[in-house]
């Protein structure tokens, strides 16, 4: 697709195309500029202001300084959200959970992608267009019978509650990304290897899964927003607090907080600063596999 | 050697290809669980959607009087819910796609800094909805709120609200945070189409003396219909299925005013217990989103002939 390759020369082209255009007229550039930077406000200005009172007393939130820097940087704040509000314990169930999820899912895709794609057998167009369609359930229409299969498993209220229906909704998704990506790998480099007496197994491990890296990291990062920001199901099949993930235990947290708005917001920036480090190491390939995963659906 | 041979002679590499224990170690793993906690739980559905159910015990099977009760003779807002989402995805398809689309193409045909404002409109896409729930919750806050103390500091005192706990402000004090929310995302994709049209397009157009909205008009938006297509059946689909954003800020009060299908489905299920009934209103959303994709896709279809 000419689109995927374009997309590979976005950087390049962001620094010729401020070069090359609106040099015709420069009012109209001023005006343009000046939009797009109150744009930006729009977009981050709640987020800064959470920040901000994420650091302050109420009496500051409340009245006495509502928009400026803390006048006293309240850390305690933090200390706060992590321990009595719980904060930390939430934080590392989400890492945890959302880890192993990204290392399950990644497992089976990569396995499964492998076999639909690179092997032969009849029904490998059946079984890839069955993945695919699951891309078309909402989660909304498996919630109360996987409460109930859950239930009836004894699953409710552990990790694995969570865990494995968030691998399997990751599935559709990232099978879809890794067809494109396999189906572009020569064939002649399985022939080499059955050439060379490797084994079918090897030839994935040692030859596949490290092409697929690319693939690989666009499931990663969706699967990763998916755990990490995922309210449904968290808030449905987990009571106990020793395993509430952040979603769910943001929302218990402002619960008990109701007029004590500093730890709240100390919460909400601790759960939120993960993705936005993510995001700002990675920004390029975060949007790329937001495009690549619209344009293949 | 041996190998080497019998590949060379052919047929080999297929069976090698074909190893049928290979695959099934391969594929069933991740068939198997697919099976068990997707393609399962929607028969599961609709076959509780057919049943008068609480939960306990067995349900009685009462054929299609959910889906009765749920679009005919519906007394617990449904209908108004399904109004509701008709507004959202509304909302979002005439001013959240138009603000994306103005965005994405100035930001395409070369801005000053076009990666910066890219990546940073992106950001609240990100962000988990529970977060932007709770911060926008803050924001409304009639008290203490950023968006009433700002209306007081410039003199508006009269128009300061309880913007969620008004029936009548709540709908869209609701639906102003996920139009927010996901501009960027539709911005990026916009963007990355109107990047992926050549630069001669845009040259000779230039030669031949069109301006800058010209050239949006007539070469940027029919190139990248495509991509279009797809914002507008995401848009909408999104509406149709949104619920965590609700769920945060009213859980569909004041008064069911900002109830959509998906929280009263929640709702129904697990508050009141009515399994088979919320089954037939999950039933229902999938169904409407199905159908509004393949409506999507014909009216996209005609234009382009």
């Amino acid at each position: 697709m000419s689109l995927q390759k374009e997309l590979l020369n976005i950087e390049r082209s962001d620094v010729k195309e401020s070069l090359v255009s609106f040099k015709n007229f420069s009012i109209g550039k001023t005006v343009i500029m000046v939009l797009l930077y109150i744009y930006t406000i729009i977009q981050l200005y709640p987020l800064i202001w959470l920040l901000l009172f994420s650091l302050k007393d109420n009496n500051e939130i409340f009245g006495g300084n509502v928009l400026g820097l803390p006048h006293n940087w309240l850390w305690s704040n933090y200390s706060t959200a992590l321990t009595s509000g719980k904060v930390g314990i939430y934080f590392l169930n989400s890492l945890l959970i959302t880890s192993v999820t990204i290392v399950f899912s990644s497992i089976l895709i990569s396995m499964a992608a492998f076999a639909i794609i690179r092997m032969k057998w009849k029904l490998s167009k059946v079984v890839l267009n069955v993945f695919l369609l699951g891309m078309m359930v909402p989660l909304h229409a498996t919630l109360l019978p996987l409460f109930i299969v859950l239930q009836k498993m004894n699953l409710l209220d552990t990790r694995l509650a969570l865990i494995l229906p968030y691998t399997v909704f990751a599935i559709p998704m990232g099978i879809l990304v890794s067809t494109g990506l396999l189906q572009s790998i020569p064939r002649e480099l399985e022939e080499a290897a059955c050439l060379d007496g490797c084994s079918i197994y090897k030839v994935f491990y040692y030859i596949i899964l490290p092409l697929m890296r690319p693939a690989l990291s666009t499931i990663a990062i969706f699967t990763y927003l998916h755990s990490w920001n995922e309210l449904m199901f968290a808030n449905t099949f987990i009571n106990s607090d020793e395993i509430k993930t952040l979603t769910v235990g943001i929302m218990s947290l402002a619960g008990e907080f109701t007029t004590n708005w500093g730890p709240i917001g100390a919460g909400l920036v601790i759960a939120t600063l993960p993705t936005l480090l993510v995001y700002f190491i990675l920004s390029d390939q975060v949007q790329k596999s937001f495009i690549s995963g619209a344009v293949k659906g | 050697m041996n190998a080497a041979i019998k590949c060379g002679l052919g047929g080999n590499v297929d069976r090698f290809l074909g190893d049928r224990k290979a695959i099934c170690i391969f594929v069933l793993p991740a068939l198997l669980l697919f099976s068990i906690l997707i393609i399962l739980p929607i028969f599961f559905s609709l076959f509780y959607s057919t049943l008068d159910w609480n939960g306990v015990g067995d349900g009685i099977f009462i054929g299609l009087k959910n889906f009765e009760r749920l679009i005919i003779s519906n007394t617990d807002g449904f209908t108004k819910s399904i109004k509701n989402s008709f507004v959202l995805a509304g909302l979002s398809i005439f001013i959240q796609l138009p603000i994306a689309l103005t965005i994405a193409l100035t930001l395409a045909r070369g801005v000053k800094g076009a990666r910066f404002f890219r990546t940073v409109y992106f950001v609240p896409v990100i962000i988990s909805t529970v977060v932007i729930g709770q911060l926008w919750m803050k924001v409304y806050h009639p008290d203490y709120g950023l968006l009433n103390i700002l209306l007081r500091s410039i003199g508006l005192d009269s128009l300061t609200n309880q913007w969620l706990g008004n029936a009548k402000t709540a709908l869209l004090a609701v639906f102003i945070p996920i139009v927010w929310q996901y501009v960027g995302y539709h911005m990026l994709l916009m963007y990355a189409a109107a990047k992926s049209v050549p630069d001669e397009i845009y040259e000779s157009a230039r030669i031949d003396g069109a301006n800058e909205i010209t050239i949006a008009l007539k070469i940027s938006i029919p190139l990248i219909k495509p991509m279009l297509r797809v914002c507008v059946i995401f848009a909408t689909i999104g509406a149709f299925k949104s619920f965590d954003l609700i769920y945060v800020l009213t859980n569909g009060g004041p008064m069911h005013a900002t109830d959509m299908p998906t929280t009263l489905m929640y709702n129904t299920i697990f508050v009141q217990g009515l399994f088979g009934y919320g089954s037939a209103m999950a039933i229902f959303v999938i169904v409407e989103c199905f159908t509004f994709t393949l409506v999507i896709q014909k009216i996209f279809g005609k234009v382009n002939v």
